[in-house]
């Protein structure tokens, strides 16, 4: 089913794709090959094992080239974190200068829709779009990238530290149904320089909105770099979304990252770093809470290329209804990467008897002195923790759901952000404890 | 207070338990001793009502109510409290939060007011001293992290908070150096009271030198094979368990 792509690439290259500079048309056009080749990915692929894709094929949800959207920011209030961040905001994945605010930004701070990154930082996307994330084996990606047209741009120069975080809100709303809005993203953090970036993905459209986000970040973190980088997903509950954050890491740089997962009827989220110098540190931590029908699939890859980095990762999830997890977590490490240090760690509780989880922790060890562990765990809540507080006077239903609500905050617990941090837990909290004011958080 | 008769359980279908009797009055501490294997540890989780354990014949009465027809949580809110053997670890509440949600679940059953975060905070000052703990293990998560002596100290926490009526202590002292092991055994006496009861479930004689006994009972195989005064607890550490075991296979 994927000719209507290839019909609605041509449309787009006559016109949408006019104003882009010749490297992008080039890179459009390598990229549509590229899909028409592979066409969307299925369960035989492995990476897609777990992962039907199948139902989003055949829904035909075509590029929205020219999107239309009308969104207030009071509709943006339940997803934005206060006035004072900087903040980006695209509806059906086109830029909104109105709705958006990128004054008081520090110098050697740039921050503006990809459009105008064309103009103003020329030489900064061309060395790096389409570099980073690999359109060889990523259909999503190749299809992201055939479209390639609207997203964010985040420069910080050398020693700048930004000490607001950058918000990208990627909003859906009513125009954004039926059709696939693709967002490209590119984080670019100089020398010793330290952002935090939030990426929002949600949907202001009531009901059972059906449309497919397929968003692509980029992002390359120069020597002794630190990007904290949390993305949550919020999309409508009839959505498709497909997320990729592909990052390289120089030498003694940081990648701090964390994936929220809730929304979509279907949705798979790709975290790739590549920890190219000595002393890198990667930290990958998410949690995944399914309902219903829903699927949420996970996938991350740590390369370990050079020696004594370290990476850790902790994934978590609460599966209800007949909602399905995927957590694939890949590490390889390289021959020379002599003394990795890697912990890898997924934890799932199916709270009935029809939700389910695949995982499949991936350890490829080419190093012979390395210390890398993975563990998983799937279950149940803990009868012996729920005798305990039972002891101690705290009745069945509380029990279950202070102990339901324990298991997300232990890996929320490790978000730096407090905004976020306190968000998520309040949000937690309401979800697995049906209103009860009992437990008010801590 | 408790009348325990002829009490027999079960778990996973082997018989733990084979019929035991005991009465505990208010005021009075009770020394629950015996080997490994013995059903020591049964009887104290039974009267907590872990759900592992089946009860197959006799009763328990606690203030002339069937202690055995009660939920774990409807018990703990009647005034009986376990300190665990082996405390668990709960990732992701805090200590402080654990016992404020308990304390005011408790209070909730007695009819009483729920206290506030801030109240509470001062409450918590006074009995954090009772078991000499810091109060940075407050904003930790419930037992994570904690040292063999620092859970049961915690323990001991708790049940200074939750001020039970009966108290039952399973093998507290196991895995504890002398200094904890006297921290352990202050706190459980500061809190001794006319109205209240402690029933002290131990291998060793040694907490008994810090928590005196008004009773001692001897199980073995299921059964109580002696009952005396604190000086039966003197003649097992001297002795060991054999001769008692021998002379009631005699």
């Amino acid at each position: 089913m994927i000719e209507p792509y290839l019909r609605s690439f041509e449309a787009f290259a006559r016109d949408g794709g006019a104003s882009a500079p010749d490297w992008a048309r080039a890179l459009r056009l390598s990229a549509i090959t590229r899909f028409e080749t592979l066409g969307f990915p299925t369960t035989r692929n492995e990476d897609w094992h777990f992962t039907s894709v199948a139902p989003l094929a055949d829904a035909a949800l075509l590029p929205l080239t020219n999107p239309s959207g009308s969104v207030s920011a009071s509709d943006l209030v339940p997803f934005t974190f206060g006035t004072d961040w900087h903040e980006l905001v695209f509806v059906n994945g086109r830029f909104q200068p109105d709705l958006s605010r990128t004054g008081g930004l520090p110098d050697g701070v740039r921050v503006m829709p990809l459009a105008r990154a064309y103009d103003e930082l020329p030489i900064l996307v061309e060395q790096h779009v389409g570099r980073i994330a690999s359109i060889d084996a990523h259909a999503f990606t190749a299809l992201n990238t055939a479209f390639l047209n609207d997203g964010a741009v985040i420069h910080v120069s050398r020693d700048v530290e930004v000490a607001k975080p950058i918000h990208l809100l990627f909003v859906s709303d009513a125009g954004a149904v039926g059709g696939t809005s693709q967002p490209r993203n590119l984080i670019v953090l100089d020398r010793f320089a330290k952002a935090t970036v939030v990426e929002t993905y949600c949907a202001t459209a009531r009901g059972a909105a059906t449309y497919f986000t397929n968003a692509v970040t980029e992002a390359t973190l120069a020597d002794g770099a630190t990007l904290t980088h949390l993305k949550l997903q919020r999309e409508s509950a009839a959505a498709y979304h497909v997320g990729t954050l592909d990052v390289r890491q120089a030498r003694d740089s940081h990648l701090v990252s964390f994936s929220f997962a809730t929304g979509a009827a279907l949705s798979r989220t790709n975290i790739y770093t590549e920890l190219r110098g000595e002393g890198c540190g990667a930290t990958l931590n998410g949690l995944y809470l399914g309902d219903a029908e829903q699927t949420i699939d996970h996938q991350t890859r740590i390369e370990h290329v050079e020696p004594n980095c370290y990476s850790r990762e902790l994934y978590k999830g609460i599966l209800d209804g007949a909602s399905h997890g995927v957590f694939n977590g890949k590490v390889f490490v390289h021959p020379e990467a002599q003394k990795t240090d890697g912990k890898q760690t997924n934890n799932t509780l199916l709270l009935s008897e029809k939700a389910q989880i695949d995982t499949k922790p991936q350890l490829e060890i080419f190093a012979d002195d390395v210390k890398c562990t993975h563990g998983a765990t799937v279950g149940r809540l803990d009868e012996t923790s729920l005798f305990y507080m039972k002891s101690r006077g705290i009745d069945a239903r509380m029990a279950r759901e202070l102990l339901t609500y324990a298991f997300a905050a232990d890996v929320l617990e490790t978000i730096e952000l407090a905004e976020v941090r306190e968000g998520l837990e309040a949000a937690t909290l309401r979800r697995y404890t049906e209103g009860d004011r009992r437990l008010a958080v801590r | 207070m408790l009348q325990i008769q002829d009490l027999r359980a079960t778990v996973a279908d082997k018989e733990i338990l084979r019929g035991i009797t005991l009465t505990v009055n208010a005021g009075e501490v009770h020394a629950v001793m015996g080997p490994n294997g013995s059903g020591k540890s049964t009887l104290a989780q039974i009267l907590a009502g872990h759900p592992a354990y089946e009860v197959t014949g006799g009763s328990v009465t606690y203030e002339g109510e069937d202690l055995l027809a009660m939920d774990a949580e409807v018990r703990a809110q009647a005034g009986v409290f376990l300190a665990f053997q082996y405390p668990i670890e709960i990732p992701g509440v805090s200590n402080a939060y654990f016992l404020r949600a308990a304390y005011n679940e408790i209070r909730r059953a007695r009819g009483e007011e729920e206290v506030d975060p801030m109240s509470f905070a001062d409450l918590m000052d006074e009995k954090m001293k009772l078991v000499e703990m810091d109060g940075a293990m407050l904003t930790r998560s419930v037992n994570m992290g904690f040292s063999g002596g620092e859970k049961k100290r915690n323990e001991i926490l708790q049940m200074a908070v939750l001020e039970p009526k009966l108290a039952i202590l399973d093998e507290t002292d196991s895995g504890l150096d002398i200094d904890a092991l006297r921290i352990v055994a202050g706190g459980v006496n500061a809190l001794k009271r006319a109205d209240r009861a402690t029933i002290v479930v131990t291998h060793y004689q040694r907490l008994l030198n810090y928590i005196v006994p008004d009773f001692v009972h001897v199980l073995a195989g299921g059964r109580i094979v002696r009952s005396g005064g604190p000086e039966l607890a003197l003649e097992l550490e001297a002795k060991g368990y054999d001769w008692l075991l021998e002379e009631a296979i005699a």
